[in-house]
């Protein structure tokens, strides 16, 4: 549905994307993630035909933003960074502007209107001047706005920040419900995000594509991946911590909260071997985790010239 | 042609949703007033005509009209709503287009509210009322060739009033174009053809002969031609400069 070519973006000297392909079918919510800067707002504005990229193109649909624009453009649904929307509109004139540019009017104008404005829940605010609406309700406008024509393609920057746990909860909710009719894509900096709601996810800095797969898969890459937290009742002497190292596949021990957690070496499983240990020594464990792994790990240790030691 | 009315209506509504709309046409009718009254001695010429009136009208948008532009696409771009804008399924000639045409629209309302000086000139006596409407077709005329180049100035920005300030300074150079402030910079160098074609291109020239007898047909191509040639650089402008 939607299939990014070779995307490169330079402004000047400063190359801001370089060289970005992937494609995302119906059905996917991409995460894009990265550091500030890393040239996920540009790919955007590229995919959406905001920006002319220097070299590459995006097909939406089957039309190339950069030679069939408009027909391109009927397929997104695009929030930008920062959800701009005219200041001095009503959400309830701005929506009815969109919806005229987006070739509806009349009765069907208002039934589009209304749908979205009960998905996003913005009906109390819908003759208030968008200037004077909490950021919150600002940024759901604008998600009102790239909804309004339930485009094939939807490409969000950012859509919950200023949103508080609930609202964020509400707006993954309708993410997900979306999802199997849609190619998604949203950047975000909150990892637990990705979790969430993303089927997929790509990490990025300095316009490269640095990771690319599941969030599952990507967590795989951690130190996290099949550590494993374990309490012993009486805490752990010296003794123990020397005995979970020596194991076999341990990569080592460390001290987590009130126990301790046991890292596997290249992320094989260790929870057995910890196990039989304990009952053979006669431990008596109040608390035994294996742990998934972390995205935001995998996010420093690829995003970060310089890996933190312990990393390794 | 559906979009740019919709652009139009939003941008039209946009003049009115703050107090700009109306600062900008109690403003311009006072001064009108004054200027026609006081400057232009309208009741000692003893004249039924209009000409003091028309006659401050390029002075006038010197002042007023920049005002009217310089919000076209800064305020966009200060907002980045531009960014939502320019992804809207709409061609750039039918943005530019829906925006100039609010803006021209916007000061043909400020000139109609003049009718009260029509008014006043037709209950003094009988004035030729065709002359009086070829001269409000050449001032609307003119204040389009000048929001064109607000709009083009209006594209390079974000700040507002940089947008006034530039616009001011290039339609007072096209106003007095003929007089011997502009033409001393050509005179000794350039030729003879250009230095005729900067005096004829006057706003000024061009206008003050239209109150006096009919629209000449080539005076109107001109000042459209002000205003595609501004506006085809300011599709080109904001096209070019978007992400900044």
């Amino acid at each position: 549905m939607l299939e990014i070519r070779h995307l490169v973006k330079s402004f000047g000297p400063l190359i801001a994307v370089d060289d970005v392909s992937f494609t995302v079918p119906q059905g996917e919510v991409l995460g894009f993630l990265g550091p500030n800067g890393a040239g996920k707002s540009t790919t955007m504005k590229m995919i959406t035909g905001f920006l002319a990229p220097t070299a590459g193109t995006a097909i939406i649909c089957g039309y190339d933003i950069a030679t069939q624009p408009i027909p391109a453009k009927r397929h997104i649904g695009y929030l930008p960074e920062g959800a701009p929307a005219y200041p001095d509109m009503t959400p309830d004139n701005f929506l009815g502007f969109i919806a005229h540019i987006r070739g509806f009017s009349g009765e069907e104008a208002r039934r589009r209107i209304s749908r979205v404005v009960e998905m996003i829940r913005i009906a109390e605010v819908m003759h208030q001047p968008i200037e004077t609406l909490s950021k919150g309700y600002k940024r759901r406008v604008g998600v009102a706005q790239a909804l309004l024509h339930d485009p094939d393609v939807l490409i969000l920057d950012e859509p919950t920040d200023g949103l508080d746990p609930n609202q964020k909860y509400e707006m993954r909710s309708v993410i997900a419900a979306m999802r199997p009719n849609k190619a998604i894509i949203i950047s975000t900096h909150l990892l637990e995000e990705v979790e969430a709601v993303c089927s997929r996810a790509i990490i990025i800095a300095h316009g490269r594509i640095l990771a690319d797969g599941t969030p599952a898969e990507l967590a795989q890459r951690s130190r996290h991946h099949n550590a494993v937290r374990l309490a012993i009742v009486g805490g752990a002497d010296a003794n123990v911590r020397a005995e979970l190292a020596a194991l076999p596949g341990v990569a080592g021990v460390d001290t987590a909260g009130n126990g301790l957690i046991v890292f596997s070496r290249g992320g094989d499983p260790v929870v057995g071997a910890i196990a039989d240990l304990a009952r053979e020594r006669g431990w008596t464990v109040s608390g035994l985790q294996v742990e998934r792994g972390r995205l935001d790990d995998v996010f420093r240790e690829i995003t970060t010239p310089h890996p933190i030691a312990a990393a390794a | 042609m559906r979009n740019v009315l919709t652009i139009f209506r939003r941008e039209l509504a946009a003049y009115f949703a703050t107090p700009l709309a109306y600062v900008f046409i109690v403003i311009f009718l006072v001064m009108a007033g004054i200027l026609t009254f006081f400057v232009g001695n309208f009741f000692e010429r003893g004249q039924a005509d209009l000409q003091p009136f028309f006659t401050f009208h390029p002075w006038l948008y010197i002042v007023l009209i920049p005002a009217l532009a310089m919000r076209l696409w800064a305020e966009e771009r200060r907002s980045g709503t531009i960014e939502l804008f320019l992804t809207l399924p709409i061609r750039m000639t039918e943005a530019v287009a829906g925006k100039f045409l609010a803006a021209w629209c916007f000061a043909g309302i400020a000139l109609i509210l003049t009718f009260p000086f029509w008014l006043t000139v037709n209950f003094l006596g009988h004035p030729d009322n065709g002359v009086i409407l070829a001269s409000y077709i050449a001032s609307w005329l003119m204040a389009g060739a000048f929001l064109a180049v607000g709009a083009c100035v209006s594209a390079v920005t974000k700040n507002q009033v940089i947008a006034f300030v530039v616009t001011a300074a290039l339609v007072f150079v096209f106003t007095v174009a003929g007089s011997p402030i502009v033409l001393g910079v050509f005179q000794g160098w350039a030729p003879e053809w250009l230095l005729h074609g900067v005096a004829q291109a006057s706003f000024l020239v061009l206008f003050s002969a239209i109150p006096r007898g009919v629209i000449d047909l080539r005076d109107v191509v001109y000042f459209l031609s002000i205003i595609v040639a501004f506006l085809a650089a300011n599709a080109i402008l904001i096209d070019l400069e978007k992400a900044e």
